[in-house]
């Protein structure tokens, strides 16, 4: 059953179109890339989908339902560039934050509710961390807190926006592990990537985007070099990275 | 002490004194989210188009407070409105609308020939505070005390990411919104302590100050509060003692405790970070 399912979705920054006619669907509980050169509009399809800019048209259902309906079942990750890193909060009030969703207004977080964010921060390995102030990890530290964050959620629907842009190697291999088992579990999740070598060993599916969409389905479907040519705009070095591969 | 004395003796030191802490407190608390959420500008403008509706509520012979919490977030607002429906960028936007409405007032004010009101509004008079004031300060400061009380999880979860917030579904626009309300209404209830011209200061530096000595924003918006009130008090002790206008008083009272944090803080302080470079250097060149 196809429970994804994205239709005719255009988007504009006053008034120039970034993204056109965008549609897709995907069953639910899979891995899928969204992958796309730089400025193709990735981020900018993600935001939409989860209703945070206005779109000229289109329509998200999630479950037959539209998006906004089970919003407190989705748990976004923004690109790391949007945060303030000095802001005063410390690691674990950091995740921490991901419980609010559930409470609701006027409740206040509970111990079982700093246990479990504890838990999550566990997870990708950061809890000797706990009381550091975000601003002095290191950009893959960060990036774990914030999918630590986004597990306290205990949402069904996961869109991360590259989770793995300027991170160590130790870190990249803890999220990528953690994404694959909430995949296991059942649980769907959305990865705005644009490297191109891993894509083969990340991915069950694929959104290869270039303000249209170029092909979207399973990732041997989708990963070939005629299809990335045409998203890429043949440029020279990414073709040596997928014909090796494919 | 003789000041002490007089607090005993004089009802509207008595007054004065339960308005500036009020003020204080209040301007550290709102404060702090203005300065985390980058909206000092913001600040700077909804106090200034305060004026017009001083003047206006003046000439209807209304209290001061009705007109000019109106304009505020009337500008409040327009500045949404200009910066989200056209490329103007927020602070841009800001820029315009309150000079306008600054001018506007001023010009309002010159009209009705108020021209002792202008000077008071502008840099404040401590001194003069009514009860009906000192009334409508605690009011407020109930009103501001409460809602940050109640939607703490929401101020400050939009306040450190907004899209992460957006994206679960919190109203953001209507937080944003709401704290510009609380702000207009900090601001005008400030303005017989402080000015139009200097309620920034007490906005932002005692917030600014916290943020340099906190990793915790609950922490902090307690310290900007004991900052904001400890200027006030200040303010409040020149301004009697030697005739000073209460708001430059203040305004540097808070600037004061800037720069010791600023220099002396132990994780942000300049100074205690210069000696801990030139000790390292010291290490590297040593063995040469
Ligand atoms: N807030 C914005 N205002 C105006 N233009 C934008 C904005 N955000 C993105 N764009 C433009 O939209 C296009 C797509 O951007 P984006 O979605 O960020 O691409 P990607 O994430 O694939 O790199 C780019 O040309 C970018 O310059
Ligand atoms: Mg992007």
């Amino acid at each position: 059953m196809q429970q994804i399912n994205v239709k005719k979705l255009s988007v504009s920054y006053y008034g120039k179109q970034v993204i056109s006619n965008v549609s897709f669907s995907f069953e639910s509980g899979k891995l899928i890339g969204i992958i796309g050169p730089n400025g193709a509009g990735k981020s900018t399809m993600m935001k939409a989908m989860l209703g945070l800019i206005p779109r000229d048209s289109g329509e998200v259902m999630i479950e037959d339902q539209p998006l906004q309906t089970i919003q407190k079942k989705i748990a976004y990750v923004p690109q790391r560039s949007n945060i303030d890193w000095d802001f005063p909060i410390i690691v674990k009030d950091t995740v921490l934050l991901g419980t609010f969703p559930k409470l609701g207004l006027f409740r206040r977080p509970k111990k079982h509710d700093r246990n479990w964010a504890m838990e999550c921060l566990k997870k990708v390995g950061m809890e000797k961390y706990a009381k550091n102030q975000i601003g002095e990890l290191s950009g893959g530290q960060q990036q774990r807190v914030f999918l630590a964050r986004a597990l306290a959620q205990k949402a069904e629907y996961f869109f991360l926006d590259e989770p793995f842009v300027g991170i160590d190697v130790a870190s990249e291999e803890v999220i990528i592990r953690i994404l694959k088992d909430l995949r296991n579990e059942g649980k769907t999740v959305f990865v705005v990537h644009h490297d191109l070598s891993k894509v083969k060993s990340y991915f069950d599916d694929l959104v290869l985007i270039n303000k249209e969409i170029i092909s979207s389905g399973p990732v041997e479907y989708v990963f070939k070099p005629k299809l990335m040519q045409k998203a890429y705009n043949y440029s020279l070095n990414m073709m040596e990275s997928v014909g090796g591969e494919v | 002490m003789e000041f002490i004395q007089d607090m005993m003796n004089y009802e509207f030191l008595q007054k004065a004194l339960i308005t500036s802490i009020v003020v204080g407190i209040i301007c550290g608390v709102i404060g702090s989210f203005i300065v985390l959420r980058g909206m000092a500008l913001m600040g700077d403008a909804v106090s200034h188009a305060v004026l017009p509706g001083v003047a206006i509520s003046y000439m209807l012979g209304i209290n001061y407070f009705y007109g000019a919490v109106l304009t505020g977030i009337l500008s409040a607002i327009g500045i949404g409105i200009i910066s989200q429906n056209s490329r103007v960028k927020n602070d841009s936007s800001i820029g315009i609308v309150f000079s306008a409405a600054f001018a506007f007032g001023i010009i309002l004010i010159t009209l009705a020939q108020s021209a002792t009101d202008l000077t008071q509004i502008l840099f404040g008079n401590v001194l003069s505070v009514r009860s009906s004031d000192m009334w409508l300060t605690i009011i407020v400061g109930v009103v501001v005390l409460l809602s940050v009380l109640l939607f703490y999880k929401e101020f400050l979860v939009s306040s450190f990411d907004e899209t992460m917030a957006a994206a679960y579904g919190l109203k953001v626009r209507m937080i944003h919104y709401a704290i510009m309300v609380l702000l207009t209404l900090v601001t005008v209830a400030s303005l017989q302590t402080v000015g139009v011209i200097l309620v920034i200061s007490m906005l932002i530096t005692p917030a600014a100050t916290a943020y340099l000595l906190t990793n915790r924003m609950s922490v902090m918006i307690f310290m900007a509060a004991f900052f904001g009130a400890l200027s006030a008090i200040i303010g409040l002790y020149f301004s009697f003692t030697y005739n000073l206008p209460s708001g430059p008083v203040i305004a540097l009272a808070t600037t004061a405790m800037f720069l010791v944090a600023f220099l002396f803080s132990p994780k942000q302080g300049v100074l205690l970070r210069t000696l801990r470079i030139n000790k390292r250097k010291d290490i590297f060149t040593d063995p040469v």
